[in-house]
């Protein structure tokens, strides 16, 4: 099993991410600059969160156009279980991969704070080892995590079970609390908090279990692909 | 551009001919307070630099520290006054910038960054409100933009800073001791300028901060761009790991002049540039704009002719500009041309090393009459006195603040801000723990106390996490040297932090010194900040403290008001005696509370310093949500104290305990045995701090209006306008 963590210009939480999946959870990671290809026969991709392009334009729209991406797309819609965080997340909701779109924060500034997350959809590559409505202590760190989708578009969300997580308090003015979604096949999911920053007890001071059953559910996913 | 009379006379002395335009400017660039550490350079050489773990090399602009395993850790400290009083976000923003870059400059991955910043009067002034929110964002904004994550720091206000602000960045890196850049160059290497295009920003920089601030001259700030900082990190480390760099060095004040000068003289080599090769953010730069522009995000590299196709193609994958400027001769000189003509040459040496200067000093007349305390009216209400303590800007919590920071990034992040020190992990299993310190209130009174009691509280605050102090830096910030009774206290300074340095035995690595910190309305107080970094084997998490466990006081408190925050905020009094560090008591003390947390007898550690006491035990009723019955009569003291002095002194190596029912006796019995004063105070218990004084009860207040209090004052005096 291989997982791929993607690179672009400005990423900054890959070495971190790469750290948690190949040293925690001894996944077999590898690094992929943003310009080269990924191989057909990856079982799982991760963009990592950092400020691609400086956030220049817009968090994640320059990086949506990057090369890799076409290979990102072809990779989600042949199944294979696609993540992304905080600027992942931007970037494909940017690059389409993902609905609705990311605005500032209500109080207009960066936040770095650990919240709670409430897990609403226990179906997709990365939540199937947690419970429904079950809690995740974990930090946020982004100036554009506000989740806003139109009308139209909740009621889609909320029939095709597309929202994957949701804050326990009001964090942002996300619309409906929202911090994570789902494409409609639930194989590529973006969420605004870190999960590869709560998942060693060294450094997570509340409880570092319930987010590591997020790389869990993962090698649960792939696993059998050795 | 200026010369003083014997920077003249110098010049003369030394060449038969007129010196260019160029050569002049660049000599004013580099000869300027800020690059050539004129005032100060024949003192500094009093502070203790080496030590077992200190690794020194040519050339480097950041200290470091072998940490075993094979790896090391380096630390630097800068400030970005001038710039962040006129533009606060961009000042601030390449404030960060450039001490990132001098640890880069080492070979190392810059892991953290803490930032120490004073502003004037916020609940007064609205132009202090907005100096402070502009230099957070701009910290923010590039610290966050690079993922190193800003882990912790400090925040002051006080009047003397108005119209003013200090920004101080405190910068750690980590690394492979084996790849630390050994700077060497061969006659024939390459000179290469890596990184953002030179541009009109920042012209002159240098010696706009060597004087006093009375215009607000924008074009000599600098434009911060995070994300080419970003890729020039990546692209340096990549070069790095593919052994394509024999010596860097990052530009920052006195541009490429500074750079060039100082790189060719460390390594005893020459350097002939051609200022046409440099690559430009505009056309019409003329020569002498582009050796003195100090535009950000730039490091000079030097290369072979073997190895630069190997860093072209690196600069390529990140699209980030390297030209070849130059090369490195063997005539020691510094060979500016444009074009074919030669526009400057000077001997390297000559330029690297401005005439140094012994300044006159004068202990100042204000100092006289300061000690002196007044009468004050007699106030009863300490439960009122406490509560509007805790909401002084200087005491609240700076939650604000820090939260706009990225302080996990990166993963190592054990201990995060808000307490006393922040702690990082590191590769080989050992942790660091890094605080940085400043006390203008103090160190105005008495400014060679001050400044050792800066020392000693940054000292404390790593103990406090149960790491073993093994370096400082230090940054001494000053108005004009020129004048006889502020180089007084400059050198009072100096001379007490070497005192203290020695006695502990913790070298200085690296530091600043930054003079002409004045506005129109004066010179800023004396305002040292001392970085302290230590270090532990194995890192003990701290426990919270609940209700049965005991409290104790480390340490004598002593009759020491002076400059503290009692006197100032409740007060309004400059003045009194200023705490002053016993050497003995503080290294015993250190030492006891180092080896009661390594064998996991006290579950939490905090330490006194601003509000004392009463503030300190407020701070962790606070943080573990708990009330507390204290007898105030339990302190350890040398003589008769008023109950002011026992709540609010600020005397120096105090530590507050908790301690679990079971080890009280051997907590004791250990503390005794190593005749350290202390007292057992009272238990944690209930809801309410409360204070008792020979059991009459002086204190009564809720833990949660205390927290509310303390934590919401600083938001609510931004968010008012």
């Amino acid at each position: 099993m291989k997982v791929g963590v993607i690179v672009f210009p400005g990423s900054n939480c890959d070495r971190d991410m790469y750290h948690v999946l190949k040293d925690v959870f001894k996944i077999n990671a590898e690094y992929f600059w943003h310009e080269k290809s990924l191989p057909k026969n990856i079982d799982a991709v991760v963009l990592p969160g950092g400020f691609s392009y400086g956030d220049r334009l817009r968090a994640g729209v320059i990086a949506a156009h990057s090369p890799i991406i076409k290979d990102v797309k072809k990779l989600a819609n042949a199944g294979i279980p696609i993540l992304g965080v905080c600027n992942g997340f931007q970037i494909l909701v940017e690059s389409g991969l993902l609905p609705g779109t990311l605005l500032k924060n209500e109080s207009l500034n960066f936040m770095c704070n650990w919240t709670t997350l409430v897990v609403k959809n226990n179906k997709t590559p990365f939540t199937n080892k947690l419970k429904l409505d079950q809690k995740i202590p974990i930090p946020i760190a982004n100036g554009e995590g506000r989740f806003f989708a139109d009308k139209t578009l909740m009621n889609d969300l909320r029939k095709n079970n597309q929202i994957v997580f949701s804050y326990d308090d009001n964090v942002n003015g996300s619309i409906e609390h929202i911090a994570g979604i789902c494409n409609k096949e639930g194989n590529v999911v973006g969420m605004m908090p870190h999960p590869e920053r709560a998942t060693e007890s060294a450094i997570n001071p509340i409880d570092n279990k319930p987010s590591s059953l997020i790389f869990e559910s993962l090698l649960d996913t792939i696993g059998g692909k050795n | 551009m200026s010369f003083q009379k014997h920077e003249s006379e110098h010049i003369k002395k030394n060449f038969k001919r007129k010196l260019s335009r160029t050569e002049l400017e660049i000599l004013a660039a580099e000869w300027s307070e800020h690059c050539s550490y004129k005032s100060s350079k024949i003192h500094l050489r009093m502070l203790p630099m080496s030590g077992p773990g200190v690794i020194s090399e040519k050339g480097y602009d950041s200290g470091v520290l072998d940490v075993g395993d094979g790896y090391v850790v380096t630390v630097h400290i800068e400030s970005h006054n001038h710039p962040s009083a006129v533009e606060p976000f961009g000042g601030a923003a390449t404030g960060v910038g450039g001490v990132i870059r001098d640890i880069l400059s080492t070979g190392t991955r810059p892991i953290a960054v803490l930032d120490g910043l004073r502003f004037g009067n916020i609940e007064k002034d609205s132009h202090a409100r907005w100096l402070f929110k502009n230099a957070i964002s701009g910290i923010a904004d590039y610290g966050n933009c690079l993922g190193i994550p800003t882990i912790g720091g400090e925040v002051e206000f006080d009047d003397c800073y108005k119209n003013y602000a200090i920004v101080d960045v405190a910068a750690i890196g980590f690394g492979k001791k084996e790849n630390l850049i050994k700077n060497h160059a061969n006659t024939g290497d390459l000179v290469v300028l890596l990184g953002g295009p030179t541009g009109r920003d920042g012209v002159g920089g240098s010696q706009f901060a060597s004087d006093s601030l009375e215009s607000e001259d924008r074009s000599a700030v600098q434009i911060p761009d995070p994300f080419m900082e970003k890729l020039i990190i990546e692209a340096v480390l990549e070069a790095r790991n593919q052994k394509c760099i024999n010596a860097m060095k990052d530009l920052g004040g006195g541009g490429l002049s500074c750079a060039i000068s100082e790189t060719a003289d460390s390594l005893g080599i020459g350097i002939e540039l051609d200022v046409k090769n440099v690559h430009t953010r505009e056309s019409g730069l003329n020569p002498n704009e582009i050796m003195i522009s100090e535009s950000q995000e730039r490091m000079l590299i030097i290369t072979n002719k073997q190895k630069i196709k190997k860093l072209e193609q690196i600069c390529s994958k990140f699209r980030i500009k390297c030209s070849i400027i130059g090369h490195v001769t063997n005539d020691k000189m510094m060979h500016v041309k444009n074009g074919e003509k030669t526009i400057g040459l000077l001997p390297a040496e000559f330029v690297a090393n401005a005439p140094l200067l012994n300044r006159k000093k004068i202990k100042p007349k204000y100092i006289e009459n300061l000690e002196f305390e007044k009468e004050f009216k007699k106030l009863s209400n300490y439960s009122e006195i406490l509560l509007k303590l805790l909401s002084s800007p200087n005491i609240a919590s700076k939650h604000w603040v820090y939260r706009q920071y990225d302080h996990e990034v990166g993963i190592r992040t054990v201990v995060k801000p808000g307490m006393d020190a922040s702690v990082l992990r590191l590769d080989n299993g050992k942790s660091l723990a890094i605080k940085i310190d400043g006390n203008p209130k103090q160190c105005y009174i008495n400014p060679r106390q001050g400044a050792i009691g800066c020392f000693e509280e940054a000292c404390r605050n790593v103990i406090c996490t149960g790491c073993n102090p093994i370096g400082m830096v230090d940054h001494l910030q000053f108005g004009n040297p020129e004048d006889p009774e502020i180089f007084w206290t400059f050198m009072e300074t100096l001379e007490g932090i070497t005192d203290f340095a020695k006695f502990l035995q913790i070298p200085c690595v690296g530091g600043k010194v930054s003079f002409y910190n004045e506005t129109p309305s004066g010179p800023i107080k004396p305002t040292p900040i001392i970085g302290v970094l230590g270090l532990t084997d194995k890192f003990v998490f701290p426990n919270v403290s609940s209700s049965g466990d005991s409290i104790l006081l480390i340490g004598e408190t002593k009759n020491e008001l002076g400059g503290s925050e009692y006197f100032e905020y409740i007060h309004e009094f400059i003045g009194g005696k200023c705490p002053a560090v016993d050497f003995k008591e503080s290294k015993n003390n250190m030492n006891a509370v180092l080896s009661l947390i390594k064998n996991n007898q006290v579950k939490f550690v905090h330490d006194c310093s601003k509000g004392g006491f009463g503030i300190a035990i407020s701070e962790i009723c606070i943080r573990d949500n708990i009330g507390c019955t204290i007898e105030l009569s339990k302190i350890s003291i040398d003589k008769e104290l008023s109950v002011e002095c026992l709540l609010f002194s600020e005397s120096h190596s105090r530590y507050l305990l908790t301690v679990k029912k079971e080890n009280l006796r051997k907590v004791k019995q250990f503390l005794s045995s190593k005749n350290i004063n202390f007292g057992i105070l009272g238990k944690f218990t209930d809801d309410q701090i409360i204070i008792n004084y020979i059991s009459k009860p002086i204190i009564r207040l809720r833990v949660d209006k205390a927290h509310k209090k303390w934590y919401s004052r600083l938001g609510e005096l931004i968010t008012q306008a």
